[in-house]
């Protein structure tokens, strides 16, 4: 009980950076992400401000003091651009994570919690669409309905909600049988009051690690949805379409594809430390 | 299990194709279209009957062997995914190879010694593995190894029939690509299954009974601990089918992944319902045929258990 009770801190950031202190895994994903967000937030005031401006005197530069990671073919710098993309790629994935958590986690909690045909016919539901490979998935969406940002964080999304079910639900089954929710249900407490108040604040451990994780694979998707085309367009800055991009120039100037995909390595790699570290800071309760 | 997942998987392929905006005909008429010839190509095609009679023929036709035609080169969909699966597998059987070659070793290793080197190489393997863009990691390599040292091609393929070595070379660096996702999955798998297996009790009794070391490992925890490691392998199947996909692109590989890619910017709609439809009737048989391995590997478990 005493490690579950350290999910709910008091006061917000202070404890939670506390926490974080204890694994230096989440200290360094912290720490990754938290400078690529800021680096994201920044991106007007931290570079010249336009990631498509061309400059043709300085055609596919070499890494200097003026251009850290160098210029393209356009004469465009590739450091301005790889911010202006992360940001796309940090949108992207906050908004697909948050809309599969948004739908998953209900479902999740009644087909866990509740159970019976309906909590089975959810189960179902997640096994199919978890049948699909998911790039062929999101692939075949934006052939169908044309490729777009929009598209891509709603067909993300809809991989990431089976997952988010399927988390929610085993780790509510598994809190269902615990004594305070007996004696919530003796209480007379409805079935809504106990899934919100005494199961999902249980299940946030193995939750928070899930989407921590998913916050990674949902910058590798954009990233790689972009690359063969069927995602971010240009003229919008895209880790993944910059790379695809300047592919046919790196022979001369590598430069042109190792700053962009240093960044989404980095990206996940932060997420992924945050990910593993978690449990461990959570206790038990959180390995999955 | 797998018939109703099948089932549902077929039925979400066939719709979302018919949201398509955009009228088939027009694409293989092209410029001749008149109302006439939609007409006539539309009740070739079936595209005039209610969309469950639609349903219903196509999938009985799947069933018959029968994908329908590619909208453009007007060949069998059949022909086409006989060319290029082939491809596709050699991709996704000698990335599996490759991981399993690495991980499992380290990750026994790394069981046995906590701590030690091979356990070091499990973490930075499990997490860069995971973290590191796959498409990227291919023009790496393809940077390294063709541009820079000119070892290996730096695209195309070159099928079996003109040699074995140059097929093969065609695939190190593909594969390769596709390895180190699964690697890093498996490392962990692996470190993870036999630590727990050599805590259990039984591997205690073996030792006090006197058993010698390797007799143990070999014969009692590696067996126990083949389980989890078959499942999660046939879990990220699907992954690596995925994955499948973007590598073809990058590297230039003509299997069914290009196929689907091809196929979908040109709106080419029956190579695309068989493609995906195709994958992931892999990927379910795949997940089918762990669970009977497993059935074998571990007589405990029951046939209910699937």
């Amino acid at each position: 009980m005493s490690e579950k009770r350290q999910l709910q801190p008091r006061s917000g950031t202070p404890v939670l950076l506390r926490m974080a202190a204890r694994s230096r895994a989440v200290t360094a994903g912290l720490a990754i992400v938290g400078l690529l967000a800021l680096a994201a937030m920044l991106a007007p005031w931290l570079t010249g401000g336009d990631p498509s401006e061309m400059d043709f005197n300085t055609i596919m530069a070499s890494p200097s003091r003026g251009h850290l990671f160098g210029t393209d073919n356009f004469g465009r710098d590739v450091l301005t651009r790889v911010i202006f993309g992360l940001q796309v790629s940090l949108v992207v994935a906050i908004s697909s994570v948050t809309l599969a958590l948004i739908v998953g986690v209900p479902l999740g909690l009644f087909a866990g919690y509740r159970g019976g045909w309906g909590g089975a016919a959810i189960m179902r539901m997640t096994d199919v669409v978890m049948a699909f490979p998911a790039i062929v998935f999101v692939v075949a969406l934006a052939g169908i309905f044309g490729a777009s940002v929009t598209l891509m964080v709603l067909s993300i999304a809809l991989i990431f909600a089976p997952i988010a079910v399927r988390v929610t639900a085993v780790a509510s089954s598994a809190i269902k049988n615990e004594l305070y929710i007996e004696g919530a249900q003796a209480r007379g407490a409805s079935h809504t009051r106990i899934m919100a108040l005494h199961i999902l604040p249980n299940a946030f451990a193995p939750i928070a690690v899930q989407a921590s994780a998913l916050m990674g694979i949902a910058i590798l998707f954009e990233s790689a949805i972009s690359f063969i085309g069927l995602g971010v367009q240009p003229p919008t800055p895209s880790l993944g379409l910059m790379l695809a991009e300047n592919r046919p120039f790196m022979g001369n100037a590598p430069w042109l594809v190792l700053g962009p995909g240093v960044c989404i390595l980095l990206a996940v790699l932060g997420f992924n430390l945050i990910g593993d570290g978690l449990p461990k800071l959570f206790g038990r309760s959180a390995r999955s | 299990m797998v018939v109703p997942i099948l089932f549902g998987v077929s039925v979400i392929v066939f719709f979302l194709m018919r949201l398509v905006p955009g009228d088939p005909a027009l694409v293989i008429l092209g410029l001749r279209a008149t109302p006439e010839g939609l007409a006539a190509i539309h009740r070739d095609l079936g595209l005039d009957l209610p969309i469950h009679r639609q349903y219903i023929h196509w999938l009985g036709n799947f069933l018959s062997g029968d994908l329908g035609r590619d909208y453009r080169s007007n060949e069998a969909v059949t022909t086409l995914l006989a060319q290029r699966l082939p491809v596709t597998i050699e991709l996704t059987l000698l990335s599996l190879l490759m991981s399993t070659a690495v991980s499992i070793p380290i990750g026994v290793q790394a069981a046995r010694k906590p701590k030690g080197w091979a356990d070091r190489a499990a973490d930075a393997i499990g997490l860069v593995g995971i973290s590191v863009p796959d498409f990227w990691l291919g023009i790496i390599l393809v940077l390294v190894f063709s541009l820079g040292f000119g070892i290996f091609p730096s695209s195309g393929y070159t099928p079996l029939s003109v040699g074995l070595a140059q097929n093969l070379s065609g695939f190190v660096l593909p594969s390769l690509t596709l390895a180190v996702g699964l690697a890093a999955v498996l490392v962990r798998v692996t470190r993870s299954a036999v630590a727990e297996v050599m805590a259990m009790n039984f591997v205690r009794f073996l030792r006090a009974k006197g058993l010698s070391e390797p007799a143990i490992f070999y014969r009692h925890v590696l067996r126990n601990a083949a389980l989890p490691i078959v499942t999660v392998t046939s879990m990220q199947f699907g992954y690596l089918l995925g994955g499948a996909v973007i590598v073809e692109q990058v590297f230039d590989l003509p299997g069914v992944g290009n196929l689907i890619v091809t196929a979908t910017l040109e709106r080419n709609f029956p190579v695309v319902q068989a493609g995906v439809l195709i994958v992931a009737a892999f990927v379910i048989f795949v997940n089918l045929a762990a669970d009977l391995l497993n059935l074998l590997l571990n007589p405990k478990m029951s046939e209910a258990d699937l």
